[in-house]
């Protein structure tokens, strides 16, 4: 059987709150560096506040499979609130890690998350989004914590990417650009590793 | 093989002669179907008293009385189907109903 | 020249359309087809295509305007799902039995009650008899492709064509594809060139006869003629595809058949994951095998029964109930299929994936550990069962 060295990503998010952009995001930057992509949230009704989850599979040969994703090697979790209601670190890998928005110390989340034994990396995402971007988009900043954690893309790539794509989607709001490029930096520099 | 002209096309034809869809690639094909066969009672018209006035052939639901230059001719009896409202129109009394066989 | 790119299902099928710019297209939207008419609505808007949009306001007047668009001689197209293929019901019918080459974009969706908007087979399943050809995708690529050839299919074979996706499994998931140029698939479509429609005024044409009972028959059995006279000219146009492309389409795609033991047989996104289950239990040394339709109808009835009977035992699974308690629609027709065989497989019906149910590997696993003791067994137990369903007998 062909080694497609594939990792599995999940994303929890809120409705509204961006984690299927960030995952599409993800997914078109993984290909830009030549990856194969999966991108796909999972679709229910559309609820504002409502948990969400997100999936992306990024491999170097194409991925048959087609289901959800139960066995991540990382979790992205762009709303803290989530780990109150939500089993955020189900069947996630040992070796792999969990991704946190939150003010809080890797330790201090590890006690809400059943004790955990991998890697827990927090961001305050939220904070950042505000001080960068003035508005509460806290899945720009985790989008690059978690291109900075995984390691599947060089982060100079993506930076440079991102610039590209931002550039065409805010053709007519350029002032937004360069928020958003300050929150990929300055997430990428404060996401922290416990 | 598919016949293509109406005229060819009958109770008979088999599936493989029929059109696609039964498609008609031609106009005026009701003219091939003789409905004059569906009349009981037959308009016979006395040319005497006939004024050519053509009140009857506007009247004619099934376009069987014919009108050249002013006047109206003969009746199609391929298409006429015997209802009898052009007797019963006519100012003159020139047409008579009479039992078709 | 082939151009890598990464997009959704729906997005595949709006380039594709973009490539080909058919005359018209008329639409109502609903999840999860919205994307297709709103893609094609802004290539429109951008002046990348000259298409005639027809805004309607339903389903079966979004078929209604295909039927007449086609009637008159256009390339018309539309795409659905679910409560909006049940809509144009009556429709359907008209379009396949007037012989209009009219190519539907379905992504496919679970029928309500409940309500649902995720993916299963029950809306084109329940379409299976109203002559449409039906194509199925496992991926993004392959609705491209499919799309593609469609307009081949249905022009040359004059039935209409739908061309089925997994709602949001494929239809909203991002992945690589590989687009063909714009003139390459302009090329291969060609420009649509009837022989008859209703605005050629040197010949006059009528469409939509009155049949009565001494013509009906025979005009039937003219159109059953059509559906199997698509085979040959399916088979054509997948070989005319692959030499464009270099993807190289059949009815049905064999995936490690050769010396298999059993085997499942598959529709759409999930032989996916079932190939990777094949791949997992083949590195195990377990000789198990993959069939997945592409094409149901028409029904590759002899060259599919002869693939199954390479197998001991054959899992046939149905994205679709049909309440028959017979079995899903494809378990009815393949398993029959066999029945003239002398040396059959057991042939198991496993409903799955009902209203987005999902279905993993290790469900997959299941079902070849269920066969493979049957085969040690020889008995097969319950022919018609379900998997990945809450279950008091089993708990």
């Amino acid at each position: 059987m062909e080694n497609i060295n594939l990792t599995e990503i999940r994303w929890h998010g809120r409705g509204g709150q961006g984690a299927k952009t960030a995952c599409m995001l993800l997914a078109d930057a993984a290909f830009n560096s030549g990856k194969h992509v999966q991108g796909f949230p999972e679709y229910g009704p559309e609820r504002m506040g409502a948990p969400i989850t997100a999936y992306n599979r990024i491999s170097d040969a194409h991925c048959d499979v087609h289901s959800n994703i139960y066995y991540p090697n990382y979790v992205v979790v762009v709303d803290e609130t989530l780990l109150n209601s939500v089993d955020v670190t189900s069947g996630l890998h040992e070796a792999g890690a969990l991704i946190v928005n939150s003010k809080k110390t890797p330790e201090e989340i590890r006690q809400k998350v059943n004790g955990y034994p991998g890697k827990i990396c927090v961001v305050d995402a939220t904070a950042i989004s505000l001080e960068t971007i003035g508005k509460n988009f806290p899945n720009t900043p985790m989008l690059a914590a978690t291109v900075k954690i995984t390691n599947l893309i060089e982060t100079n790539k993506f930076l440079q990417d991102m610039e590209e794509s931002l550039k065409h989607k805010f053709s007519k709001k350029p002032h937004l650009i360069a928020g958003n490029i300050a929150a990929f930096k300055k997430s990428m520099e404060e996401v922290l590793v416990g | 093989m598919s016949l293509k002209k109406a005229s060819l096309i009958n109770t008979n034809s088999t599936w493989q002669e029929v059109t696609l869809a039964g498609e008609i690639y031609e106009p005026s094909t009701s003219l091939l179907f003789n409905t004059g066969e569906w009349r009981v009672n037959k308009p016979v018209i006395d040319w005497d008293k006939c004024t050519h006035c053509l009140l009857c052939a506007p009247y004619c639901p099934d376009s069987s009385i014919p009108v050249k230059s002013g006047l109206r001719l003969e009746y199609d009896y391929m298409h006429c189907k015997g209802c009898g409202i052009c007797a019963n129109v006519c100012p003159v009394n020139a047409i008579t109903m009479i039992k078709e066989g | 020249m082939a151009r890598k790119d990464k997009m959704s299902g729906n997005e595949a099928v709006a380039t594709a359309m973009r490539q080909i710019e058919p005359d018209v297209m008329a639409a109502f939207p609903i999840t999860p087809s919205t994307e297709i008419p709103q893609y094609y609505s802004k290539f429109i808007a951008d002046g990348k295509v000259d298409t005639e949009f027809i805004a309607v306001e339903s389903e079966h007047s979004a078929m209604s305007a295909c039927m007449g668009a086609s009637a008159a001689g256009a390339r018309a197209v539309t795409a659905t799902s679910s409560a909006g293929l049940a809509y144009m019901w009556e429709v359907l019918y008209i379009v396949a039995s007037s012989s209009l080459p009219v190519v539907m974009a379905v992504v496919n969706r679970a029928l309500s009650a409940p309500i649902n908007i995720n993916n299963d087979h029950s809306d084109s399943m329940g379409a299976r008899d109203t002559g449409w050809i039906q194509l199925y995708a496992e991926s993004n690529q392959e609705v491209y492709d499919n799309y593609i050839q469609a307009f081949s299919i249905a022009e040359a074979c004059r039935l209409p064509v739908m061309v089925c996706q997994d709602g949001f499994i494929t239809s909203h998931g991002v992945s690589n594809i590989e687009l063909l140029e714009d003139s390459e698939v302009k090329d291969f479509v060609g420009e649509y060139m009837p022989a008859d429609y209703l605005l050629k005024s040197e010949n006059p044409l009528a469409i939509g006869p009155f049949g009565v009972s001494s013509y009906y028959m025979e005009i039937k059995r003219k159109q059953a003629e059509s559906m199997k006279a698509s085979m040959p000219i399916i088979t054509e146009v997948a070989d005319k595809y692959a030499k464009l492309s270099g993807r190289q389409y059949s009815f049905f795609e064999e995936y490690m058949m050769d010396d298999a033991d059993i085997a499942l047989l598959i529709i759409g996104s999930s032989a996916g994951t079932a190939k990777a289950t094949v791949n997992l239990l083949r590195s195990e040394g377990k000789k198990v095998g993959l069939i997945k339709l592409r094409v149901f109808r028409p029904f590759p009835r002899e060259s599919l029964a002869k693939a199954m009977c390479k197998v001991k035992a054959v899992a046939i699974m149905d994205k679709a109930e049909s309440f028959s308690n017979s079995g899903g629609p494809l378990f009815s027709e393949a398993r029959s299929s066999l029945y003239d065989l002398p040396n059959k497989p057991y042939a198991i019906n496993y409903i799955y994936g009902l209203g987005g149910r999902d279905i993993t590997v290790e469900h997959f696993c299941e079902i070849y550990n269920d066969l493979f003791a049957i085969i040690d067994s020889n008995d097969p137990g319950d022919v018609y069962r379900y998997i990945g369903v809450r279950d008091s007998r089993f708990k």
